[in-house]
C-alpha cells in the first residue's frame, strides 16, 4: 500500500466558548459567535446555538462540521419523536439522547463540546454538560470550549452551589435571579474575550422561562 | 497519520481486522432501544435501523485511536473502594474527573445504581462507563422480565465483562466494582476493559487506589457494623483524595444489604479534612508582658 497523506486530519478546531446557567424558572445558555481556524478569523457572526425542543437549546463549540452534522442528526430524531408521540421532548429526554448520538460514535467522536440548557418537566432549569464521547452530567451551571478554563473558575466562584451528591441533599439551583444571569454571562464573556484569542466578536444570549424563548445579543472584542 | 475517507453515512460494524475470524462485535445490547414504529424505513434508513457504531473508514484504526485520544483527553483519575463484611457490601467513590491538569468536574456520579439491588462504579473513561452501565441495566431488567428473577451479581458482571472483552484493543477504557445482594448474598466482582473479572472481597479502583488500599487494609475485618464499615470506607476515600491530586470532590458512600442499597454519606472531602484533623488553637508558649517601671 502506497504512504498517504502523513498530516491529513479529519478534524479542525474552530474554537467558541459556551455557558449555561440554571436558574429556578429560568435557563440562560450562551456562546459567542467567532469562528477560526488556527490563527484566521473565518467569521464573526456564526450562531453557536441551536433550538432543539420548545424547551431546550443546545450550545456547541468545537469542530463547526461535526456539530452541523450533530445538529442535523437531533433535529431528525426530533422530529420522528413527534411524529410518534405527538409532543415535544423534554430536556431530560434530549439530554439523554445527546448522550448516546453522541457514544454511537465512541470509535470515531464528534468533535464538539456541548452544552444543554433548557427546562425540565417541573419547570425549573437545567443544564447538561458533555464530554466529546458522552459522558454527561446535570449542573447548575457549566462552561465549554476554548474558553471554558477561564471562564469555569469565575462560576465557582459567583455561583458555587451545593455538590448535587451532598447527603443531606441541598438544592443546586442558582440562586440569582434571570437578568443577574444575564449580567453574569455578559461579563464571563467579556473577561473571555480579553484572555482567549477563540472568543470575541458577538455574545449571543437565549434566555428560557415560562413566557418562552427570547435571545438577545452584546458586542464583544473584535481583535 | 493515516488518510480518513469521511463517511457519508453510519457504517455498520465488521471487524475485519481483528485476529480471531469468528469474533462478531456484540452489539445486541443496542437493540433494546424501541423500534420505530412501521415498516417506512426507505424514507430515513440511517435513522430508523438499529443504531451502530459508526467507525472510521482509516486504514489503521489503532493510530485513529491513539490520535483522538490525544485530542479529546478523556476524563480520567478516580479512587473507588468496595467491600463485603458481615452486614453486605460497602461501595465508596470520590467524585472529581480531571483532563490532564484541568479539573473537569467535582461532581461526576461515579457510584451508579444498575437497580434497587445493585451498584456499579466507575473508574476510567467516563463516557465508557456511564453507556456501558446503563446498557448493563437495560440487560439486568430485561433478565428480570424473562426470568421473573433478578439477576445475580456473577451473572451481570459477566454480561458486562463480555461485553468489554468483545470491544477488547478497541480502546475502551472502564475499571469497574460490580457490588449487590441477590439470592446468594452479597456479590462484589472487578470488572475491567482488558477483560479481567475476578470475584473477591475488596477492590479498590483508580489512580488513588493505593492510598485507599493501605487504609482499607489496615483498618478491614469481617465483622463490622454499618457504622464502622461505612466510616472506614469514607476513610478510605478521603486519605486518597489527600495524596492523590486526580481524586477529590465528595466522597459518597453506599451501602448494599439484603434489602438493596442505600446511600449513606456524601461529604464534601475539604470540610472531611477538618473533621479528620481539626483546627486546635496554637498553644502560647510565652506572653508578652509589660516591663513594669520601663
Amino acid at each position: 500500500m502506497t504512504k498517504q497523506h502523513p498530516a491529513w486530519s479529519p478534524y479542525d478546531n474552530n474554537g467558541g466558548t459556551c455557558v449555561a446557567i440554571a436558574g429556578a424558572d429560568y435557563c440562560v445558555t450562551a456562546a459567542d459567535t467567532r469562528m477560526s481556524t488556527g490563527y484566521s478569523i473565518l467569521s464573526r457572526d456564526y450562531s453557536k446555538i441551536i433550538k432543539l425542543a420548545d424547551k431546550c437549546v443546545m450550545a456547541s463549540s468545537g469542530f463547526q462540521a461535526d456539530v452541523k452534522a450533530l445538529q442535523k442528526l437531533l433535529a431528525a430524531r426530533h422530529l420522528i419523536y413527534q411524529h410518534q408521540h405527538n409532543k415535544q421532548m423534554s430536556c431530560p429526554a434530549m439530554g439523554q439522547l445527546l448522550s448516546n448520538t453522541l457514544y454511537y460514535k465512541r470509535f470515531f467522536p464528534y468533535y464538539s463540546f456541548n452544552v444543554l440548557g433548557g427546562l425540565d418537566n417541573e419547570g425549573k432549569g437545567c443544564v447538561y454538560t458533555y464530554d466529546a464521547v458522552g459522558s454527561y452530567e446535570r449542573v447548575g451551571y457549566s462552561s465549554q470550549g476554548s474558553g471554558s478554563t477561564l471562564i469555569m473558575p469565575f462560576l465557582d466562584n459567583q455561583l458555587k452551589s451545593p455538590s448535587p451528591l451532598l447527603l443531606p441533599a441541598q438544592d443546586a439551583v442558582t440562586p440569582l435571579s434571570e437578568a443577574e444571569a444575564v449580567d453574569l454571562v455578559k461579563t464571563c464573556f467579556a473577561s473571555a474575550t480579553e484572555r482567549d484569542i477563540y472568543t470575541g466578536d458577538k455574545l449571543e444570549i437565549v434566555v428560557l422561562n415560562k413566557d418562552g424563548i427570547h435571545r438577545e445579543y452584546m458586542e464583544l472584542r473584535k481583535d | 497519520m493515516p488518510i480518513l475517507l469521511l463517511p457519508s453515512t453510519n457504517f455498520k460494524f465488521f471487524p475485519p481486522k481483528l485476529k480471531c475470524v469468528d469474533m462478531k462485535l456484540d452489539t445486541s445490547g443496542l437493540e433494546s432501544t424501541s423500534p420505530f414504529f412501521g415498516s417506512g424505513d426507505e424514507l430515513c434508513p440511517e435513522l430508523s435501523a438499529a443504531p451502530s457504531f459508526s467507525l472510521p473508514l482509516s486504514t489503521d484504526f489503532d493510530e485513529f485511536q491513539k490520535d483522538t485520544k490525544a485530542t479529546l483527553k478523556h476524563a480520567k483519575g478516580t479512587t473507588t473502594l468496595a467491600f463485603i463484611f458481615k452486614e453486605g457490601v460497602m461501595v465508596a467513590a470520590d467524585s472529581r474527573a480531571s483532563m490532564g491538569g484541568y479539573i473537569s468536574s467535582q461532581s461526576v456520579k461515579k457510584i451508579i445504581e444498575i437497580n434497587p439491588y445493585m451498584l456499579g462504579t466507575m473508574a476510567g473513561g467516563a463516557a465508557d462507563c456511564q453507556f456501558w452501565h446503563r446498557n448493563l441495566g437495560i440487560k439486568c431488567r430485561l433478565h428480570e422480565l424473562a426470568n421473573k428473577r433478578r439477576i445475580s451479581v456473577t451473572g451481570a458482571s459477566k454480561l458486562l465483562a463480555n461485553i468489554l472483552y468483545s470491544y477488547r484493543g478497541m480502546g475502551l477504557s472502564v475499571g469497574t466494582m460490580i457490588a449487590g445482594w441477590d439470592e446468594t448474598g452479597p456479590g462484589l466482582y472487578y470488572v475491567d476493559s482488558e477483560g479481567g473479572r475476578l470475584k473477591g472481597t475488596r477492590f479498590s479502583v483508580g489512580s488513588g487506589s493505593p492510598y485507599a488500599y493501605g487504609v482499607l487494609d489496615s483498618g478491614y475485618k469481617f465483622d463490622m457494623s454499618v457504622e464502622e464499615a461505612a466510616e472506614l470506607a469514607r476513610r478510605a476515600i478521603y486519605h486518597a483524595t489527600f495524596r492523590d491530586a486526580a481524586s477529590g470532590g465528595v466522597a459518597s458512600v453506599y451501602y448494599v444489604g439484603p434489602n438493596g442499597w442505600k446511600k449513606l454519606s456524601g461529604d464534601d472531602v475539604g470540610e472531611l479534612h477538618y473533621h479528620y484533623y481539626p483546627v486546635t488553637p496554637s498553644t502560647v508558649e510565652q506572653e508578652m508582658a509589660e516591663v513594669a517601671g520601663a
